[in-house]
């Protein structure tokens, strides 16, 4: 515990200093103003819990004591989905253990109760109503997949649970009870074609996905911008199942389509054998341009730097970006999981939402959830996100900037563009519906 | 002779009993709401564990593909609530208003005709057990006339299972794909997520799994249980007695399947939602288990089985998810290895022989064997004999059957 | 579009069948042999393959980072090892177990279950959840293009040409070794071939590691394909039994036609509809087949 909190300094930027037991008056608010490191963490407690006393931040019977504040963390650790949902689960312990080493929320440390959803949707019901009902939690960070999503979404809403939902997803959702720190569709999708048709020239656009709501969703909504705003041309549109790895007919199909542009939601195993399938087909970045929405730094280490060389990526984040914010959090997550950790855009979702829910709960002052949701909905920013400054919109999701970036031979990205403005959250877009 | 006869008799009742005591009056009062619904879930599991017993423990065929059965089952069921709960104004910021959501994404504008049925709740009542039932015959009939049995048979179930969940998962549009149906919250109005309808649905589920074991003992006691005893052993001479082997696999395999139906339907109502991934191969193996563990032959240990396997798999999910496969592993290996007979026959050759010999020492004594013993599973097939447990691989074998054939004896005199 | 363009295409896709073919071969050979010969279904077949891949990646990983002079050469080798590896675990599960279980050959279908859950999870534990990739030697990339516009993969090509060894291996090792002969005794009469002198416990053994070891080599070839993670082999086994249970358990041929009409079928209409469709389309060709022929295209003539 405390070596994590120790390597965490730099990221959270506070001063270490001495502790009394006894405090003064002046000293306390001195304490206030920084609200610091663990060891201080035992008289900002006391002060806090003046402040906040338990019966009045806390009034429906959530799992909170004078000292901590317990939440669920529900990912799969085991299963086919341990593969990608392992970085969010990474990125969710480093925010809580940076938070701790501020002082906590309201005075109050964060304890975790991590729940295995084993890829397996029925789990996740099943382990989200334990956290809810037995386990009382005051947020759950968790999730991954839609079908997971989807299958824990009536119990938040019937027990009026709080879930922070990390990946970039399929839209035309919005509940009370649902954070999500990931983009939606049109975020991700719109500024991509634009930027294709823009700088690349690209008219005709081969759509391919994988065959489940998401990619579908997608290609949707991909279909009527590229026909209704741009004027464009879909010359194929294919759906694959989950875990597919047979493409060979699908390179001639597009040899034969000969479009300007490829676009992609392939998603899981079947993501390599895509990659490697238009290698070996002689379709390469040097002579086809391909944007993909599915291929983050966590998919690149199966992909392998050769075999997307050249292609782009459309995503909110890249570990390479150049700010401040970003290495120290790409600083603090590889001091924690080893210099060969990579963070790709989700891992940094689901790292922003437990600081959305920290900033969340200070200005409500009061962990109840319906007092949280209000706090939220009428607007919080983040400043210190790695992505850069982003804001929570009424609708639940991150006003969030889009980025292109282009595949290195070293499996790293390169940002080659980026929205001026941060985008608005539409989950229901209309006239793409 | 006779007394010993009564004695089995009231023994096997006897063990029902204690079943029917656990589920109904103990567990209610010593587990919360969540555990119990929890509990609930897992009997819905039985069900197909049942029918486990009756195919693999009587009637000798291995299906790995009950998966489906629960599945369809489930989904009929879903279908109907899915329906109940996408009435137009709930669904009114759609496309197409009062079509379930996952349509509406799919671009589909209307109903499909094959969804119109489970618009009624006695059409859907019947489609969870016609459904399976007619998938079954079909699948059986074929197979079975041509005798094709053991592996070979248990490999088809699983290319079926493996089908039906690709098809399921493709025709996201009418089945709702991956994600499955979600959000089921009312039948006719009633409100399935509240505490008190979770406790109707705990009994309606725990009576109706009674009432399934009920069922299935008749028919092991009947001589058509006999019949799939020994045809289970010597196929050929019950073929040439006269006997069409077929009929009576297919009427085995077609009831396992009915069974399954109602336990996935009772799913769809207690869980409020139904997906894919309890359709396709790794769910379908996991309900074998659950009754190897009970015992192949044992109904009630098929129940004891289910709630051990997915009680510990929910207690070493939370607690150790990393030993959680390890600990299954060893279950598989451990139970066709070591105990082919799972607990019950544990029971048989270890617990009734250390009672009858303490009873014979105090004669007399103890009037009431079973009914106090609450804790430990009761097998069904009683006999005054123990399993066999051989350690001879030909020794073993001949033990499953020995045990199998005298299970039969008694209920049909 | 002109003509030879059309025909580049028609041949690109006529590849892309029989590689397909040659992968599905690969897949089931393994499982086929086993079940074929022994009547016993490896359900840790995957599993196996999956050992193979990751023996690959092994090989990626020590070459790239102790000998990156070898890092062209390397995978011939890693591919061998990876049937060693396959084949000396595949010995063990069948000495500690499958033998305690011939006769209960139900058994062995839940025995060997459990065999790939802890599988699965050791490669979780001991290798990590992340799927791998291994590095693979240059000439294993890309495509071969012996003219404008037509483009054979590299990778289809090395599958092709190791599936038709392997097969023609077995296939003579089964009619023209010893081996083979003690095996089709053992097959055609377990006790007399016990009385002539026949070790039917070590034809056995032989068999089952042989199967096992030639899914390692299968899993390795992969490779090239698609990634390695933990659940690899679950996905492979799906298309492996398909595969067997098609093509009747009897003869190697009904794997070899099963593979064949499976491949042309799923790649000809994946071509002309899309690809969801074709994996159902496919898929609810086998079982109308399977319903009207239950024992496979090729049913074993052998008594029961």
């Amino acid at each position: 515990m405390s070596k994590h909190n120790d390597s965490n300094k730099g990221a959270t930027g506070a001063p270490a200093s001495a502790v009394e037991d006894t405090v003064s008056p002046l000293r306390r608010r001195i304490l206030q103003g920084i609200a610091a490191l663990p060891a201080l963490s035992v008289s900002g407690m006391a002060f806090a819990q003046a402040k906040y006393p338990t019966s009045a931040i806390n009034t429906t019977k959530l799992a909170i004591t004078d000292t901590e504040v317990t939440v669920g963390q529900l990912h799969s650790a085991t299963g086919t989905m341990a593969i990608s949902e392992t970085g969010s689960i990474q990125a969710e312990q480093l925010a809580i253990d940076q938070i701790n080493a501020m002082g906590g929320i309201l005075g109050r440390k964060i304890k975790v109760i991590k729940e295995d959803g084993a890829s397996d949707w029925p789990t996740f019901a099943e382990k989200s109503k334990k956290l809810l009902i037995n386990d009382h939690v005051a947020a759950v960070f968790g999730c991954w997949t839609s079908a997971s999503r989807k299958a824990v979404l009536p119990v938040f809403e019937k027990e009026n649970g709080l879930l922070y939902y990390p990946t970039f997803y399929e839209g035309l959702e919005q509940s009370k009870n649902v954070f999500y720190t990931g983009q939606e569709a049109t975020q991700q999708i719109l500024y991509s074609l634009d930027w294709a048709k823009k700088e690349k020239k690209a008219g005709t656009f081969f759509l391919i996905g994988s065959d489940y709501i998401w990619p579908r969703t997608s290609m949707k909504i991909a279909r009527k911008h590229i026909e209704n705003f741009q004027k464009g041309k879909v010359v194929g549109e294919e759906y694959y199942p989950l875990g597919s790895t047979n493409f060979g007919s699908l390179m001639n199909k597009i040899k034969l389509a000969k479009p300007d542009c490829i676009f992609a939601a392939v998603v899981g195993g079947s993501n390599v054998a895509f990659y490697k399938a238009l290698k070996a087909a002689g379709i390469t970045g040097d002579k086809q341009l391909l944007v993909t929405l599915s291929v983050t730094e966590d998919e690149m280490t199966g992909v392998g730097g050769e075999n997307f060389q050249g292609f782009y990526s459309s995503m909110k984040y890249f570990q390479s970006l150049d700010n401040d914010n970003n290495k120290k959090f790409v600083a603090a997550f590889k001091a924690k999981y080893g210099k060969d950790a990579v963070i790709g855009d989700v891992t940094q979702a689901a790292y922003l939402g437990a600081w959305l829910w920290k900033a969340a709960v200070e200005k409500a002052g009061s962990f109840d959830v319906d007092k949280v949701v209000a706090a939220s909905a009428s607007g919080i920013e983040l400043k210190q996100a790695p992505e850069g400054y982003v804001k929570l919109d009424a609708n639940h999701h991150l006003w969030s900037k889009s980025r292109i970036a282009m595949g290195m031979p070293d499996a790293t990205f390169k940002v080659v563009s980026e929205s001026p403005e941060l985008i608005k959250p539409d989950p229901f877009p209309k006239g793409y519906q | 002779m006779k007394a010993i006869q009564e004695l089995i008799k009231r023994y096997q009742l006897a063990s029902l009993l204690v079943l029917t005591l656990l589920l109904a009056v103990v567990l209610p009062l010593s587990l919360d709401i969540f555990r119990l619904n929890l509990i609930g879930k897992y009997l819905t599991y039985a069900f197909v564990a049942v029918g486990l017993v009756m195919v693999w423990g009587y009637g000798g065929v291995l299906s790995l593909g009950q998966g489906v059965f629960f599945g369809l089952g489930g989904y009929a069921m879903a279908m109907f609530l899915k329906l109940e709960a996408s009435d137009p104004v709930t669904t009114a910021i759609q496309s197409t208003p009062g079509i379930p959501d996952f349509m509406d994404w799919n671009q589909i504008t209307a109903l499909p005709a094959f969804w119109l049925p489970f618009k009624s709740l006695p059409l859907t009542l019947i489609a969870v057990i016609a459904v399976p039932t007619l998938l079954a015959w079909i699948i059986s009939f074929a197979m079975f006339k041509r005798r094709v049995g053991g592996v070979y048979f248990a490999i088809i179930t699983q290319a079926v299972a493996l089908i039906v969940t690709v098809l399921i998962i493709g025709q996201q549009g009418y089945t709702g794909g991956v994600n499955g149906m979600t959000d089921l919250k009312t039948l006719l109005g009633w409100d399935t997520r509240t505490n008190s309808a979770k406790y109707i649905l705990y009994y309606l589920c725990v009576a109706l799994l009674v009432g399934s074991i009920v069922l299935c003992r008749w028919i092991q006691t009947s001589k058509a249980g006999t019949l799939l005893l020994a045809m289970r052993d010597k196929e050929d001479r019950v073929r040439f007695s006269g006997y069409d082997v077929a009929d009576f696999r297919i009427f085995t395999f077609c009831l396992a399947a009915a069974l399954s139906g109602i336990g996935g339907a009772l799913f769809s109502l207690q869980v409020g939602f139904m997906s894919p991934s309890f359709v396709g191969i790794v769910p379908s193996v996991e309900m074998v288990i659950f009754a190897a563990v009970g015992g192949r032959m044992s109904l009630v240990g098929a129940v004891y089985g289910t709630l051990l396997v997915n009680a510990g798999k929910t207690y070493f999910s939370e607690s150790f998810p990393d030993l959680w496969l390890f600990l299954m592993a060893a279950l598989f290996i451990g139970v066709t290895m070591a105990f082919p007979m799972g607990l019950a026959g544990l029971w048989e050759s270890h617990v009734v022989p250390w009672w009858s010999k303490r009873k014979n020492k105090g004669k007399g004594g103890d009037a009431e064997p079973a009914g106090t013993d609450a804790a430990p599973p009761a097998a069904v097939a009683a006999t005054a004999k123990p399993a066999r447990q051989a350690s001879a691989d030909s020794a073993l074998t001949k033990g499953l059957s020995d045990v199998g054939a005298q299970s039969a004896i008694p209920g049909s005199i | 579009m002109e003509f030879s363009e059309l025909l580049n295409i028609g041949l690109m896709q006529g590849f892309a069948g029989l590689s397909l073919f040659a992968v599905l071969l690969l897949m089931g050979l393994g499982l086929a042999i086993i079940f074929g010969q022994m009547g016993v279904i490896n359900m840790a077949h995957g599993e196996f393959m999956t050992i193979g891949a990751y023996t690959i990646y092994l090989g990626s990983h020590l070459s790239s980072h102790y000998a990156p002079s070898l890092v062209s050469i390397y995978f011939p080798f890693a591919i061998v090892l990876a049937f060693l590896f396959a084949f000396a675990l595949g010995w063990l599960v069948e000495w500690g177990l499958i033998r305690h279980l011939y006769k209960r050959p139900l058994d062995t279908l839940l025995a060997t279950w459990g065999i790939s859950l802890a599988m699965q999870q050791s490669f979780r534990t001991f290798i990590g959840p992340k799927e791998v990739s291994p590095t693979l030697p240059d000439w294993l990339l890309g495509s071969w293009a012996p003219k404008e516009g037509l483009d054979i993969p590299i990778n289809g090509l090395f599958v092709l040409a190791l599936t038709a060894v392997v097969t023609c291996g077995v296939l003579l090792a089964l009619n023209r070794s010893r081996w083979g002969l003690r095996v089709r005794a053992t097959v055609s009469n377990r006790v007399m071939a016990n009385a002539i002198g026949i070790d039917t416990r070590k034809t056995d053994r032989l068999t089952f590691a042989i199967g096992c070891g030639i899914a390692g080599m299968a899993g390795a070839a992969f490779t090239t394909i698609g990634s390695t993670g933990p659940t690899s082999g679950q996905l492979y086994i799906v298309d492996s039994f398909l595969v067997v249970t098609f093509g009747g358990a009897a003869s190697l041929l009904g794997t070899v036609v099963s593979a064949f009409g499976i491949a042309q079928t799923q790649s000809i209409t994946e071509f002309f509809l899309h690809g969801s469709m074709a994996k159902v389309l496919t898929l609810s060709l086998i079982v109308l087949i399977l319903m009207i022929r239950p024992q496979g295209l090729f049913a074993s003539k052998v008594r029961r």
